[in-house]
C-alpha cells in the first residue's frame, strides 16, 4: 500500500516537473489546431483523436449548414474580433470556409444565430483539444 | 437560402453532445473519469436548457 502510494507520488512528481521540449510538443498542438483531433492521432491516441475530430468537425459543419456567420479578421468591431478569435481556432476548417466564401450570408433567422455560435464554439473546443495534445506530448497527461 | 433549420432543443442537444465529449476527453484522465465527466457536463447542459426554458415560461405567464 505504502509502496504503491510512493510510486504514484513519484509519477506525479515526474509529471509536474518541467519536461524537455520535444519535436512532438511543437508538432502535436500545431497539427491539432490545423486538423481537429490530429494532434491526438499523431500520438496514437486513436479513439480520443477520432472522437475529437468527429465532434469538432460536425459542430463546425452544422454551424455552416445553419447559415452561421464566419467572422473576418479586419472588421474593427470588438465583438467581431472576439468572434474571429473563436472561429480561427478551427484551423483548417476556418481556412477552407474563408477560401470557399462560406458563412458570409446575412443572418435572417434564429437557427442561423445558433449556427454562428456552433462555429465559434467548435473553434474554441479545438483550442482546448490542441492544448490537450500538447499536454500529452510533454508527458503531463497520459 | 434558409439552411438547416433545427428546433431550439435539437440545436441545444447537439451542442451539449459535442461539447461534453470534448470536455470529457480533455479535462480528465482515464476512460472511466472521462466518461463520467462527459456525462456530468451533458446533464448540466441539458438540465440548464430545461431549467432556463421553465424560467422563461414562468416569466411569460
Amino acid at each position: 500500500m505504502a509502496t504503491s502510494r510512493s510510486k504514484s507520488a513519484t509519477a506525479e512528481l515526474e509529471r509536474s516537473s518541467p519536461q524537455p521540449l520535444t519535436a512532438m510538443a511543437v508538432v502535436a498542438p500545431a497539427v491539432g489546431w490545423l486538423i481537429p483531433g490530429a494532434g491526438h492521432l499523431a500520438q496514437k491516441r486513436w479513439i480520443r483523436g477520432l472522437l475529437l475530430m468527429v465532434c469538432i468537425v460536425a459542430m463546425y459543419i452544422l454551424g455552416l449548414a445553419m447559415n452561421g456567420h464566419v467572422y473576418q479578421p479586419n472588421s474593427g468591431e470588438v465583438l467581431d474580433i472576439l468572434g474571429f478569435i473563436g472561429d480561427v481556432g478551427a484551423g483548417g476548417l476556418y481556412i477552407v470556409s474563408r477560401a470557399m466564401d462560406y458563412g458570409q450570408g446575412m443572418i435572417q433567422h434564429a437557427t442561423a444565430d445558433y449556427g454562428t455560435k456552433f462555429i465559434i464554439v467548435a473553434g474554441l473546443l479545438n483550442f482546448i483539444a490542441a492544448v490537450d495534445a500538447y499536454h500529452i506530448a510533454i508527458g503531463k497527461k497520459k | 437560402m434558409t439552411g438547416l433549420a433545427l428546433s431550439h432543443f435539437t440545436a441545444a442537444f447537439l451542442f451539449a453532445v459535442f461539447a461534453s465529449v470534448v470536455f470529457g476527453i480533455t479535462q480528465r484522465e482515464g476512460m472511466r473519469d472521462q466518461v463520467r465527466y462527459g456525462a456530468y457536463c451533458f446533464a448540466m447542459f441539458i438540465g440548464g436548457v430545461i431549467a432556463a426554458g421553465w424560467v422563461m415560461w414562468v416569466i411569460r405567464h
